[in-house]
């Protein structure tokens, strides 16, 4: 049996000390996580834990051996773990970043990690935040197609560069990083946040659509688009990468071409 | 029989409905105000830039520069209408700029509504003084004040 099972011999030859998991230098790391649990206290805290990890151990390995060898009530939501799903973005040494895609070695591991829920959406326990706020404000958007022609018989085409106007928009995970990052939405939730402008920017810009204006002008309200400072928070929090200052600038063009 | 107690840890937190009414935008605005105060601070701007670096060159860097400036200085250049325009439109373009940008701040980090209000209503009456008294000033500026008859130091008189 088990020689069926074992791995074929390597085509490739491999000078001694490369390949295996053995070699993987591991280090001694301190997660800080924040805690909070409202059956218990009202008060977040702040609890240490440190475990020995891998080079190529993520954040997310780390809470993970945290919560199931050390801490079972330690609650943070992930579901991928490869940076599809986003469901895990969290404030990681202050700054909003997908815990399955932030290797450990990247972070300064001579001083403890700190790990926080994103800021401006209701804590629920520890790193789980009420993202029903947040996704209000992406359904207010339309973010669906919406085509007031006959129903085509078969795919409705577009040529590559009507394709490529909203390319950089269509890959959103909702992970709430950008949002959360916004110091406009942290002292005031109503406003529609930047996730919301780029799932909006994704059906105004694309030619098959036709409720562009509708959404302009959901977009124009006074919680809408001109509440953006232009600070880059988002930009630099998105784990897709995705321009979403620029996004927001452009809807904002688009706005003011309509109007005037 | 009772009826089975479900649990809701979040509905105290969460509030009536399932999002947490500071959430909730409050009716939907009607109308452009937000885009026009948007488009202003740009183009108030790039006119600001003008004018106020003019005015620092005139002012400041031509001729004897920043030792020439006194009553008689000021006097004089409210003496030609274009100078009058040039620091009229100074004075309402960098006021509403000014206090359009802090009502923006105001807006982004107050965090209950009652601070908005009472912050608005000292930052809307701090402009309107500024900007009435501003604009008196410079279409009623008397280049030579006489107070009881006599001509007060530092004027700028028509030779008797
Ligand atoms: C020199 C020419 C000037 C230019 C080009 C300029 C440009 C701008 C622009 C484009 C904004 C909007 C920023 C945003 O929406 O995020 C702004 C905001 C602001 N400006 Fe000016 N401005 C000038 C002069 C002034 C002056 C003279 C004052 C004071 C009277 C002033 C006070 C403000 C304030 C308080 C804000 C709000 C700050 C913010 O939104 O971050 N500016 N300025
Ligand atoms: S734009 Fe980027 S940061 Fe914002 S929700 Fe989408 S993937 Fe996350
Ligand atoms: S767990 Fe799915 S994005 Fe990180």
């Amino acid at each position: 049996m088990s020689a069926e099972l074992a791995e074929p011999a390597s085509k490739i030859e491999l000078p001694a000390g490369v390949g295996g998991g053995g070699e993987i230098p591991s280090f001694d790391v301190t997660l800080r996580v924040r805690r909070y649990n409202p059956e218990v206290s009202e008060d977040a805290t702040w609890d240490d834990f440190k475990v020995t990890m891998y080079g190529t151990d993520r954040v997310l390995d780390a809470l993970h051996k945290i919560k199931w060898e050390i801490d079972g009530s330690v609650s943070f939501r992930r579901s991928c773990a490869h940076g599809v799903c986003g469901s895990d973005a969290m404030r990681i040494n202050g700054r909003n970043r997908l815990a399955c895609k932030t290797l450990l070695k990247d972070l300064d591991t001579s001083k403890p990690i700190t790990v926080e829920p994103i800021k401006g959406l209701p804590v629920e326990k520890d790193l789980i935040v009420d993202m029903e706020p947040f996704f209000q404000s992406f359904r207010e958007v339309m973010p669906f197609l919406i085509n007031r022609g006959h129903e085509p018989t078969k795919e409705r085409l577009q040529s590559a560069e009507d394709r490529e106007r909203f390319d950089d928009t269509t890959k959103c995970i909702l992970c709430a990083a950008c949002t959360s990052s916004c110091p406009v939405f942290w002292t005031d939730g109503q406003y529609f946040g930047p996730a919301a402008i780029v799932n909006a920017h994704r059906f105004i810009f694309d030619s098959r659509d036709d409720a562009g204006d509708m959404r302009l002008e959901i977009l124009n309200d006074k919680e809408g688009v001109w509440r953006c400072r232009t600070t880059f928070n988002c930009s630099e929090a998105c784990p897709r990468g995705i321009q979403v200052t620029k996004a927001i600038a452009e809807v904002k063009q688009a706005i003011l071409a309509r109007k005037i | 029989m009772d009826a089975t107690q479900i649990q809701s840890p979040r509905a105290a937190k969460v509030g009536a409905g399932r999002v947490a009414p500071q959430y909730n935008r409050s009716g939907s605005s009607k109308g452009n105000f937000e885009m026009f105060a948007w488009l202003f601070m740009r183009l108030s701007g790039v006119v600001l830039v003008v004018l106020i670096f003019g005015h620092l060159a005139v002012n400041l860097l031509v001729g004897e520069g920043i030792h020439a400036i006194d009553f008689g200085f000021v006097a004089g250049k409210w003496a030609d209408p274009f100078w009058q325009v040039w620091d009229l439109a100074m004075l309402w373009l960098a006021m509403l700029h000014g206090t359009n940008g802090v009502r923006t701040i105001i807006n982004d980090y107050a965090e209950k509504d009652a601070t908005r209000l009472w912050l608005k209503t000292v930052l809307y009456a701090a402009t309107l003084v500024i900007v009435v008294l501003g604009t008196l000033v410079i279409f009623t500026f008397d280049p030579c004040p006489v107070a009881n008859g006599v001509q007060l130091p530092g004027g700028f008189c028509p030779a008797p």
